[in-house]
Parts: C-alpha cells; sequence; structure tokens
C-alpha cells in the first residue's frame, strides 16, 4: 500500500509538469498584453521597463521555468511565512495579477472561504440526502419511491444549474420574497440575527447544488446497493436469522459505500468547477467568479493559476480515490 | 422434434436485428416519450421558422414592439429590441441543437478512434490510455473558458463571428469529451479481440483495417450509440453554460443559453423570458437522456426479449 502510495504520487508530478505545461502553451496563445489595462498616457519606454520588470520580454521557456518557481517554491514560502510570522521568501518576485496588481494567492485566499462555505455545504448536504435515498430505492427496488428518485435524480442530471438557479430566484426571491438572490459576501457572522441572515442567503444557491449532487450520487448508491443485494452473502445472513436491518444497514451498507465513497472523493474537484455557474448565478464572489472574472479581464497569471490550482485538485482527489479503494477494499491489493 | 421446430410453416419471418431493438426500446415508456418529445421538438426549431418570417420593420416600428405581453400575434411575446420570442427560440433552438449534434460527432469520432486504437493495438494502448488519463485530469470548464476566451476573436475574423464561434465552440466541446467514449470502446475492443471471429479474420491473413473496420466496428456499436445519445446531452448543457457565462455565442445569433443569459437581466419583470430557454435547454436534454437510457437497454441482448 505504501510503495503504492509513493509510486501513484511520483506518477502524479509528470502529470501536473504536463497540465501545466498545456495551460501555460495555451495562454501563451493569447492575444492579450499584460500593458493593456495601463493608461495610453504612459511613454512606450516606460511601458518597455515596466515589461521587463513583469518579465514578459523573456522567451518562452524562461517564462515557463519562473512561472513553474514561482508557483512551486516562492508562493508557498510566502503562505509559509504568513503562517509562522518569518519572512521566508524574501523580497523575490511572486505571481502578480494584471488586473488588481496584487499577488495573486492574496486574493485566492480571500476568496476561499466563501467558495468554502456554500459548495462545501451543498455538497455535505447533497450526499446526506443522497445516501438515504439511494438505500432505500435500492431495498425497494421498481417501488413507488424508487420511481419517483429515479425520475428526480433524472431531472437532477438534465436541468442544467443555471436554469434551476434561475427558476428558483424567479420563485422564492421574485415572487414570494423569502430568500435574496444575491449572495452577501460582506455579511459578518456576529449574532443569531446575523446568523439568520447567513443561513437565509445560502439556501437558494445550497439547495441548488445539494439537489444536482444528491442526483448523482444517489444513482451510484442505489446501482452498488443493488448489486450487493443479490450477493451470496447477503442470503446467507438472512437464512442464518439475522434481522433485515442487519443486514441491509451493516452488512450491505458497508459493501456498498466502498465504490460510493471514492465517487464522492472524486467529485470534490469537479465541484469547484461545476460552482463556477452557480456562483455566477448568485453573485457569490469565490474562486468561479473570480475565474470568470479573470477571464472576461484578460488577467492571464490569474487564469493560469486558478486553472492549475483545479488541475492539482482534481489530480490529488484522484489520488485519494484510488487510495481509499485500496484501504476499504482488503479484496484490491495494489502490490 | 427439432424436424419439426424447424420446418418452414412453423418458422416466423426472420426479423432484423434493429426490429428487435426498436420492439424492445417501445417498451420502455420513458425513452418513448423522450424520443417524441424531442421529435417536436427538433421540428418546432427546423419547420417553425418557415412559417413564422421575421416581420419587415422600420427601426421605429420594431422599437414600439418591444416588451410586448404574450398575444396572438406573439405568443412568446417580444422582447428589449421588439423581437419576437417564439421565433428567436425557434432559431436558437437550431444553434443550439446542431452545436450539441456537431460535438457530439467529433467528440465520439475522437473518442472511439483512440478506443479503437488502444484496444487492437497493443503497442498504442499504454500511449493512448496515459493520455486518456491526463485530459481526464484537467479541468475542463476552465480550460473551455480560456480556449474561447482566446480564439473567439481570431476565428471570428477569419470566418465571419457566426461560422467562426460555431466551430471553435463546436471543436472545443468535442476535444475535451471523448475521454468517456474511448474508455468505453477500449474496454469492449479489448474484450473482442480474444472472440473466435476476429482471431479467424486474424488467421486467414486479413489485414488489420479490414478486421477493424468489418468485425470490430460493427460489434462497438452498441456503447458507441448509447455513448453518443449521451453526449449530444452533455454538449447542449455544455454550450448553454458558455453562452450563460457570456463566453458563447454573440449576442445578435441566438441560442437557448444566450437567450437564456440576455433573459436574467430583466427576470425581475420578465421570468417567462428565462423561463422558456430553460424549459427548452431541460426538456431537450432530458428526452435525450430518457432515450439514451432505453437505447442502453434495447442494444444489450441480455435484456431484449425477455
Amino acid at each position: 500500500m505504501l510503495t503504492f502510495t509513493i509510486r501513484r504520487l511520483l506518477l502524479a508530478i509528470p502529470t501536473l509538469l504536463f497540465i501545466s505545461l498545456v495551460i501555460f502553451l495555451l495562454l501563451e496563445l493569447a492575444p492579450g498584453d499584460p500593458m493593456s489595462e495601463v493608461p495610453l498616457t504612459v511613454p512606450p519606454e516606460v511601458k518597455q521597463k515596466m515589461r521587463e520588470a513583469l518579465g514578459a520580454d523573456q522567451p518562452m521557456f524562461f517564462r515557463y521555468m519562473l512561472w513553474l518557481k514561482q508557483f512551486f517554491v516562492i508562493e508557498p514560502l510566502h503562505i509559509l511565512g504568513a503562517i509562522t510570522g518569518y519572512d521566508l521568501a524574501g523580497d523575490a518576485q511572486r505571481i502578480i495579477s494584471w488586473q488588481s496588481r496584487s499577488p495573486v494567492a492574496d486574493i485566492i485566499a480571500q476568496r476561499i472561504p466563501q467558495t468554502l462555505t456554500v459548495i462545501g455545504a451543498a455538497y455535505l448536504i447533497g450526499v446526506l440526502i443522497a445516501l438515504p435515498i439511494g438505500i432505500y430505492s435500492a431495498y425497494r427496488q421498481y417501488s413507488w419511491f424508487d420511481q419517483l428518485g429515479t425520475f428526480i435524480s433524472m431531472i437532477g442530471f438534465s436541468v442544467p444549474t443555471f436554469f434551476t438557479g434561475v427558476l428558483l430566484i424567479v420563485i422564492f426571491s421574485v415572487k414570494l420574497g423569502w430568500f435574496p438572490s444575491i449572495y452577501d459576501t460582506t455579511l459578518r457572522v456576529t449574532d443569531w440575527a446575523s446568523f439568520g441572515k447567513q443561513v437565509k442567503q445560502m439556501v437558494l444557491p445550497v439547495s441548488v447544488l445539494a439537489l444536482y449532487n444528491a442526483a448523482q450520487i444517489s444513482r451510484y448508491m442505489r446501482s452498488s446497493m443493488l448489486d450487493n443485494l443479490g450477493q451470496d452473502y447477503v442470503r446467507t445472513a438472512r437464512s442464518v436469522g439475522m434481522t433485515e436491518r442487519v443486514v441491509v444497514l451493516r452488512d450491505v451498507l458497508r459493501n456498498s459505500m466502498i465504490p460510493v465513497v471514492t465517487v464522492i472523493a472524486l467529485g470534490i474537484p469537479t465541484i469547484f468547477g461545476g460552482a463556477i455557474i452557480t456562483e455566477q448565478v448568485f453573485k457569490v464572489n469565490g474562486l468561479g467568479q473570480l475565474l470568470i472574472s479573470a477571464i472576461h479581464g484578460n488577467d492571464l497569471p490569474m487564469v493560469q493559476t486558478l486553472t492549475f490550482i483545479f488541475a492539482i485538485l482534481i489530480v490529488l482527489f484522484n489520488l485519494i480515490a484510488d487510495i481509499l479503494y485500496g484501504i476499504l477494499d482488503p479484496r484490491i491489493r495494489y502490490d | 422434434m427439432t424436424e419439426t421446430a424447424a420446418s418452414p410453416a412453423a418458422l416466423k419471418p426472420p426479423r432484423s436485428q434493429w426490429r428487435d431493438v426498436w420492439d424492445q426500446f417501445r417498451t420502455h415508456k420513458g425513452a418513448l416519450l423522450g424520443l417524441i418529445v424531442l421529435v417536436s421538438l427538433v421540428l418546432f426549431v427546423t419547420i417553425g421558422p418557415f412559417f413564422r418570417d421575421a416581420p419587415d420593420l422600420t427601426i421605429a416600428q420594431q422599437i414600439k414592439l418591444r416588451n410586448k405581453p404574450p398575444s396572438w400575434e406573439f405568443p412568446f411575446g417580444t422582447d428589449q429590441l421588439g423581437r419576437d420570442m417564439l421565433l428567436r427560440m425557434m432559431e436558437g433552438g437550431k444553434v443550439s441543437i446542431s452545436v450539441g449534434l456537431v460535438a457530439m460527432l467529433i467528440s465520439i469520432t475522437l473518442g472511439s478512434t483512440v478506443g479503437v486504437l488502444a484496444g487492437y493495438f497493443k503497442r498504442l494502448d499504454g500511449p493512448l490510455m496515459r493520455m486518456t488519463d491526463l485530459f481526464l485530469a484537467l479541468p475542463l470548464l476552465p480550460l473551455l473558458l480560456v480556449m474561447v476566451m482566446l480564439f473567439r476573436e481570431k476565428l471570428a475574423g477569419a470566418l465571419g463571428p457566426e461560422a467562426g464561434t460555431f466551430l471553435l465552440i463546436v471543436s472545443a466541446i468535442g476535444v475535451t469529451s471523448w475521454m468517456q467514449a474511448a474508455r468505453i470502446v477500449r474496454g469492449e475492443v479489448l474484450a473482442l479481440k480474444e472472440r473466435e471471429f476476429v482471431l479467424a479474420a486474424r488467421s486467414i491473413g486479413t489485414p488489420p483495417r479490414r478486421v477493424i473496420l468489418r468485425h470490430v466496428l460493427p460489434n462497438v456499436m452498441s456503447p458507441i450509440m448509447v455513448a453518443a445519445t449521451l453526449g449530444i446531452a452533455s454538449a447542449i448543457i455544455t454550450e448553454s453554460a458558455l453562452s450563460f457565462l457570456g463566453l458563447g455565442f454573440p449576442p445578435d445569433f441566438p441560442t437557448w443559453g444566450r437567450l437564456l443569459y440576455d433573459g436574467v437581466e430583466q427576470m425581475q419583470l420578465f421570468p417567462a423570458r428565462v423561463i422558456w430557454p430553460g424549459l427548452a435547454i431541460s426538456l431537450t436534454v432530458l428526452s435525450v437522456n430518457y432515450i439514451g437510457d432505453g437505447l442502453r437497454d434495447a442494444l444489450d441482448p441480455r435484456i431484449r426479449g425477455r
């Protein structure tokens, strides 16, 4: 197991390097210019100096290496320095956003809490809804509950989140006026009243994403339960007189959770990507919204860094899913 | 016993495979309903515009018609520039559905080619599958957005705004969605390669190209067809998502996603403007997904005929 983990970790390095190269080369072809936001009154020779200071006049290979160094050495040192209080990185050049001229990592750090609160809550609630639905629909296969569950989950992954979001806004904030349609990130939770406000503004985005996630995970849960319910060991357990409760909730559920846990782990990074749309609908200023505004503003360092962070998350959670599979299922031996 | 069973009178006329598939498909109620809905939507967007011509108005007349509520003349009302919403829905649907179809064709072609090559030629298996894994590790939606941002203006300049954007979006979706099909096809081909008929074909010296085209491809058609159906749905959703984020087609070139995006700004006053395009996208995707579900059952010989 340990050797497998180490081997996979080592394999992740070329994968990430390849992805970073793809992202870098894609952005290399961009027509955008870092000086496009600078006023026209700035003389060309000053612009040239600014370009040199940003390192934008170097050959491509050097800029790629510089970006890698900034991303993997300088930025982590800064984060470490901010945590421990020591100045580890010195005054080395950080990755600077072309839009706001402040370090990309700082802006991302400001945005992460919003994304984590909304998206994290949505994913958690989605999983918590999906598991019981999946278990019960499999146990009572083809019952009305199962049919309804199938139908709702079909709707859940056919109806795009930008439509469910807009529909919920039309119904619950335009017509009924129950919930705000815009997520207010300046709200600080200090007492019960502001906590209530926070919950209220989270209801709509969270339910949109939770429905979408629950639809997918409940399907996996159901089919995994169905696979296990037909196994011989279930008949054996029943025949020795165990109660249904014990058979289903202890034996079958435990075995069916193995693939579902990996699916849940694999879904976490796609949540960050899928949340781009939901954040846009409800104006949550999280990572997804940051990416969109960076794309519209031609802010290449920001786009590059964010896309690469998403890629790292995907690779990382793929790794976690593989390792979890090996730990949970003793039949799987990687060595 | 066998004699009588084989006598010509007792034999039913031979049934074609597709007839069987259709009979099984018909038993799946959701799939049948999905097919009906999809066909009527396709008819709505293809034949509909012939019955509704855009009236030839001056700008002053056009502006007077803006923001009309639904009426006999304009069943869906008009938008903020006085354009007929029903006609825009038809035109938008035509673009959305054709984007779905073309993007699916690209991704299926890419996916089956990679899958067949990886499954059939052992030497190519490793590199091709590593490449598939790498593509799966890419953050697709952000990359799609970046691709559209970078190449939209260049292609629009070279091919005109409509053709350029269409080509860009279709190929971007195709290039980022072939991986699932490739994996499925590879698995099927790996199993097929060991079967006797393929072995027989190879042992009489059939060149690999012919073995693939004559023996392997027809036998992996069913998973390819299912993947293709589901591919249409996801391509339509991706295109609408891009348009919704403002990175799809130009404003004067309606698609359902673009109409939804334009409608969001006036959602408070005219909620119907977001509901119709959203409903159209959802209905199309839902029916395509049900058709895919039914097709999967119908094409599976183990389920068929039970």
